[in-house]
């Protein structure tokens, strides 16, 4: 990897200059002449059906300037969320919009709307709404299960027995409505000489971006202008062109800089078309700004857990079976697949011999789910780090120990499917982090000093970090430079650009002579993948790849075609196509690129590949002409699953009087292949551990269970990690073996940089209380003071969305 | 409980605080010319970054709304808007304050320094805004210009402090995508200490 020119470097991502003057603009910045404001009448109920709303004294307020209903947008079948809705699910489910001169005259124009409404039962736990004549969020069922054969409602009760028996930790005896698994289970619990049973709740919470989900939008000549807050780009087109109605030829996006994601901005919102609609009734721009308040209603939150998990270990502490159980708290609009990928986890990180994972994802009247940053592995990766920790003592081994030997490597296999992964070194990241943590010596170390008590935890992280098939876009122009054309979103990980010097390192561009095409569906862009699930560097390193291939080839063509010879005849030097055996003669990049617009063809985007994404080939035909165009799909080779890992290594000094605890030492090591930029992994491992420190501790949602009513609508009342929640020095590092699977051996990192922390935090939180397990997250300060001394804690057992 | 009305209280909770936590000297003296009793002269002139400018304020009036609406200075974000993130931080004579939660016309007599009015005029960033670039410490950017404004207001207070002195001036500026050290690094560097 010491050959590349860029990969490997730091360098200055292009966005970073406009955050630190002020200069970079974010959807809520952008003003258009004749724009209008729009405010949204939300639920004030947890769930109800509205009867009748009477806008017209709204209407007839000097200002108001139009009303938007739900007869104006397209009905959405439930659980899915709408842009406006007559059924509302949860506090805060948006009714009724009203666009107006400014935001004052717009907010007291939705005080003078009336909207009737017929309460209907609410629920804020899966197991009030499980048990037999509970309350269910949607009339349709409490249950919505999505899966290949089909998605659909269900009503599935459990006996009073059957809840209070998963209360007091047993095996779940209820019906489920998901299913995997894979080996003999009972076999490999009778090959165990171990065996650990624990209960679990990890209660969700919001993301809580620092940008709110901010619209404007307008027509011109019916084409839809977005500015919207967006964690991917062209991903975004199709679904945002799907809720507006729209061929995606007929919207454009800008968005080059959006305020943080984390899962909750993948692709287009229901509320990111809010603006769209109502322009489109009214005639004029229509900006749609979501304070903090709003969202937390209706942004988004992680998926919550009650579950179940037994696992069997042989006597070195190898894992046999493993028999999860998970009650997935789905809220109002049904996500799915957190408590399927918790399982997945457990099959990537702990390699069990055998397996089975039951779900059952039941609704409640709570903010709508959606990914969070490790969506499923995360919330398991809380469970699992005083779970081996459990396990380790039982079978009086070193925890370390118990994690090497079941830790992922190139012969792990994963999932039902037991499928291959394209590498994996989680052994030698947990040696690596042993070694600059010196955990041999900390575990020697004297634990209590009066009412502080010294904690050490190791946890794991992993999350799928790669997809395929997307496509890649370059351009050479006359005047030499390099353009990137990337669809990749800007949420804050640098991926977009980091992505983008894989095509300068194949066309050995200097940096400063590329220009970074994104953010804005007028610059051209090929159709990227979401970004999300960790999967950017490992797929856009290939598309650039594949593009950058595809404009080399070309290169040479027109190089041998002015030049004589064959192709492979010349070389390229970064600024000149060279012949190999007669160095002087060559052509200037710049000069091919005049020339392949001469030639026309596949040379300048005239022709393209037939596999490339429509929104591909739309963007190469706004180019063509203009240079040499680079353009393919990726369809290099990808076997197995492309596993992101991490694992970390904490101390902490608990005080047993207060219950509070400060993080005394914090090292992360990544294994994500090659490192692409290394100030980027830093900052992703780094910011995962703050992440994973919120939720060890700190964040969760609370609700009234009387009224349905979400107590934490704030900041503050969330429980976001500030500087003075987490250690000012994390020490990261990677341990770099390049997968072989990507062109520059790179896999993504961003959400197992999480998980491994929160593992080792309530590793560390039961170490330094003699191996209790509270089988929960958050961890608050109370929780350990009620242990502590003895009291019973303030909630039921498995119960969840409480303080 | 209807959302929107609780939001209109919190807001007149905020606005009463911040008229009760502002210095008597804009918003007073604006009362006691001759005008109906309770009115507030709405044009009037704010220093920002060095310059006279002449804006329509309503009385019950913002400074984030001020810069971010009137001025279009909109490098002062709102986060939260409600005095809990620190994203529309802001310098009113040296000294930062949560621009959203304080009233425009509290600073009629004093200079307030925007995120747009670190450069100099030759282009020339201030070193903390090279700091944060040399430390890459941004990552989605939204907190980032009030993070700027706290760290460029401790410098200015204490030229060399101790990173646990940076941690806890910087401790009323949230960031979500938790790049608290990069941040701290960047204050370090910035006062000549490396990171």
């Amino acid at each position: 990897m010491s050959d590349y020119k860029l990969v490997g470097k730091d360098f200055t991502p292009p966005d970073v200059i406009g955050k630190i003057t002020g200069k970079a603009k974010f959807a809520e910045d952008f003003r258009v002449d004749g724009m209008v404001f729009a405010r949204v009448y939300t639920s004030p109920m947890a769930h109800g059906r509205v009867t009748n709303i009477d806008t017209s004294a709204a209407e007839a307020m000097a200002g108001v300037v139009g009303i938007l209903t739900a007869e104006d947008v397209p009905e959405v079948e439930a659980p899915n969320g709408a842009i406006l809705t007559n059924s509302p699910a949860y506090i805060g489910d948006p009714i009724v919009a009203v666009a107006a001169v400014d935001e004052k005259t717009a907010e007291n124009a939705l005080a003078a709307i009336k909207v009737d409404m017929e309460p209907l039962p609410f629920v804020t736990d899966p197991l009030d709404s499980l048990i037999e004549g509970g309350p269910a969020a949607r009339e349709e069922g409490n249950v919505f299960a999505r899966s290949r054969e089909g998605s659909g409602f269900r009503t599935v009760n459990w006996t009073k027995e059957q809840i209070d028996e998963f209360r007091a930790g047993k095996e779940p005896t209820g019906e489920f409505v998901s299913e995997w698994s894979y080996g003999d289970l009972e076999k490999g619990f009778a090959d165990a000489k171990v065996i650990i049973e624990e209960p679990f709740v990890t209660i969700g919470y919001a993301h809580m971006s620092m940008e709110p989900r901010t619209a404007m939008a307008y027509w011109q000549n019916g084409t839809c202008y977005v500015h919207g807050s967006a964690q991917s780009h062209t991903f975004w087109i199709p679904g945002l062109a799907r809720l507006l109605g729209v061929e995606t030829k007929d919207v454009v996006l800008i968005s080059e800089n959006t305020g943080g994601g984390f899962g909750s901005k993948i692709g287009a919102y229901p509320l990111a078309a809010l603006p769209g609609y109502f322009s489109r009734k009214i005639g004029r721009p229509v900006q749609l700004r979501v304070n903090r308040e709003q969202e937390y209603y209706m942004g988004s939150a992680r998926v919550g857990f009650q579950g179940w998990l037994k696992m069997g270990f042989g006597e070195d502490g190898k894992a046999t079976a493993a028999d999860l159980f998970i009650v997935e708290d789905i809220g109002s609009n049904a996500t799915g697949g957190d408590a399927s990928s918790a399982g997945g986890a457990i099959s990537m990180v702990y390699d069990p011999d055998a397996m089975r994972f039951r779900g059952l994802p039941v609704l409640t009247n709570t903010t709508p789910r959606g990914a969070q940053r490790g969506p499923g592995q995360n919330q398991m990766a809380a469970v699992m780090g005083p779970f081996m920790d459990k396990a380790a003592k039982a079978l009086e081994l070193d925890p370390l120990a118990v994690r090497k030997i079941n830790a992922t490597n190139n012969d792990t296999t994963v999932n039902a499917s037991q499928g291959p992964v394209t590498s994996a070194y989680l052994q030698e990241a947990l040696e690596k982090g042993a070694e600059m943590f010196d955990w041999e010596n900390r575990r020697n170390q004297p634990k209590k000093n009066g009412s502080k008590v010294r904690g050490l935890g190791i946890g794991q992280g992993y999350h799928s970090a790669g997809a395929t098939g997307f496509d890649g876009l370059v351009r050479i122009t006359p005047d030499g430079k390099l353009h990137i054309h990337t669809g990749v979103g800007n949420l804050g990980t640098f991926s977009y650009a980091s992505t983008s010097r894989a095509a300068a390192e194949v066309l050995k561009c200097d940096w400063e002579n590329c220009v970074i095409q994104n953010g804005h569906s007028e610059r051209h862009l090929p159709w990227n993948s979401y970004q999300a699930g960790s999967v950017s560097t490992f797929t856009h390193t290939r598309t650039n790849y594949v593009a950058a291939m595809d404009a080399l080839r070309k290169m040479k063509l027109i190089a041998a075609d002015t030049m004589g010879g064959d192709p492979d005849d010349y070389d390229i030097d970064g600024q000149r196509v060279f012949r190999i055996d007669n160095i002087p003669q060559g052509m200037s990049y710049g000069a091919i690129a005049a020339r392949a617009i001469q030639l026309g063809g596949e040379y300048s985007g005239q022709t393209y590949p037939e596999d490339i994404n429509e929104i591909t080939q739309r963007s190469v035909q706004n180019l063509a002409g203009s240079g040499l165009v680079g353009v393919a799909k990726d369809n290099l080779p990808q076997e197995g699953t492309i596993p992101g890992l991490a694992c970390a290594f904490v101390e902490i000094e608990l005080d047993l009087e207060t219950g509070k605890y400060d993080i005394l030492d914090y090292v992360g090591i990544a294994d994500c292949g090659t490192v692409l930029f290394p100030a980027g992994v830093a900052q992703q491992m780094k910011g995962g551990a703050v992440w994973g420190m919120g939720m060890a501790s700190l964040e969760r949602h609370v609700y009234d269970p009387q009224n349905g009513l979400p107590a934490n609508v704030a900041y503050h009342q969330c429980g976001i990690p500030s500087y003075l929640d987490v250690p000012s020095v994390i020490r990261t590092d990677a341990v770099e073996f390049a997968d072989p699977q990507n062109p520059f051996g790179a896999r993504g990192i961003g959400e197992p940089a999480m998980g491994c922390s929160v593992a080792a935090l309530t590793s560390a939180i039961s170490d330094a209380l003699d191996g209790h397990m509270f089988g929960r997250t958050p961890v608050s300060a109370d929780m350990i003071v009620n242990h502590v001394t003895g009291r019973d804690q303030s909630f039921l057992p498995q119960q969840t969305n409480n303080f | 409980m209807n959302p929107q009305l609780s939001r209109r209280r919190f807001i007149k909770a905020v606005i009463a605080s911040s008229v009760a936590a502002a210095s008597s000297t804009g918003f007073h003296s604006a009362l006691a010319q001759d005008r109906p009793r309770g009115a507030v002269e709405r044009l009037i002139s704010l220093n920002i970054n060095g310059q006279t400018r002449r804006v329509d304020v309503a009385p019950q009036e913002t400074l984030a709304h001020t810069l971010r609406y009137k001025l279009s200075l909109t490098g002062t974000k709102l986060g939260c808007n409600r005095g809990e993130c620190g994203a529309c931080t802001v310098l009113i004579d040296g000294v930062t304050h949560y621009s959203c939660s304080t009233l425009t016309h509290s600073v009629r007599t004093r200079a307030v320094q925007s995120v747009e009015g670190l450069q100099a005029a030759d282009g020339t960033l201030h070193p903390v805004q090279q700091a944060f670039i040399d430390e890459l410490a941004p990552q989605c950017g939204f907190c980032t210009p009030g993070q700027v404004m706290t760290a460029v207001a401790l410098l200015n207070d204490n030229p060399t402090p101790t990173r646990e002195e940076a941690r806890q001036a910087m401790a009323g500026n949230l960031c979500r995508c938790g790049a608290y050290e990069h941040h701290l690094n960047g204050v370090m560097r910035a006062s000549g200490q490396g990171s």
